[in-house]
């Protein structure tokens, strides 16, 4: 699943750490989704819609 | 988060230290401390076992506090681990009962391998999400 975490952690100013930190995460996890190797659950893919205030579709991409 | 984790880490380093120790103390007490004694050696493996729960409760603790990336790791390293466990060890101990290799297949052998297996099974699994 592609998405544009990587694009909207530097647009907020925020580096893995802040942005693991705020979403209760490891910073390894948040450098998995960012390089695409890793889907995040339910839960934290809506915690960080919240966060960058878009909704889930617009932060990750589904391709079947 | 690191905090609460180093703290978790903290108590199952704890709990499986004082483990090995009262291992130790049971296996090698009775012949080296108290010369036998049945009720020293009954209570010094009792107090193994209930070390041995606490040290599995500390490291369920942990488990429960990893984030879903680190569960899934864990969690496929520890199922490549018991596969190969069941698997290897009852190779090992056939072998071992049509006499085909030198020594006994001791419990500790498997232990080890279980140990050997974990690990790099981690760090494979750990690297692949890197």
């Amino acid at each position: 699943m592609k998405n544009h975490i990587r694009d909207l952690r530097v647009a907020k100013g925020m580096t893995q750490e802040d942005l693991a930190e705020v979403i209760g995460v490891s910073r390894q996890t948040i450098n998995a989704i960012e390089k695409e190797k890793f889907d995040p659950s339910l839960p934290t893919a809506f915690k960080m819609a919240q966060l960058f205030e878009l909704p889930i579709e617009q932060i990750f991409l589904f391709e079947a | 988060m690191k905090i609460e984790r180093n703290k978790r880490v903290k108590r199952l380093a704890v709990w499986t230290w004082t483990w090995v120790a009262t291992l130790a103390i049971a296996t090698f007490g009775p012949q080296f401390i108290w010369d036998n004694h049945t009720f020293l050696t009954v209570f010094a493996i009792i107090v193994n076992l209930a070390n041995g729960i606490l040290m599995i409760l500390a490291n369920r603790d942990l488990f429960n506090h990893f984030d879903e990336l680190e569960k899934k790791v864990h969690l496929e390293s520890m199922a490549i681990t018991l596969g190969l466990t069941v698997v290897v060890g009852l190779t090992f101990s056939l072998l071992d009962q049509k006499d085909l290799i030198p020594f006994d297949a001791e419990i500790g052998i498997l232990v080890g391998f279980i140990g050997i297996c974990y690990m790099t099974t981690l760090f494979i699994n750990m690297r692949r999400f890197k």
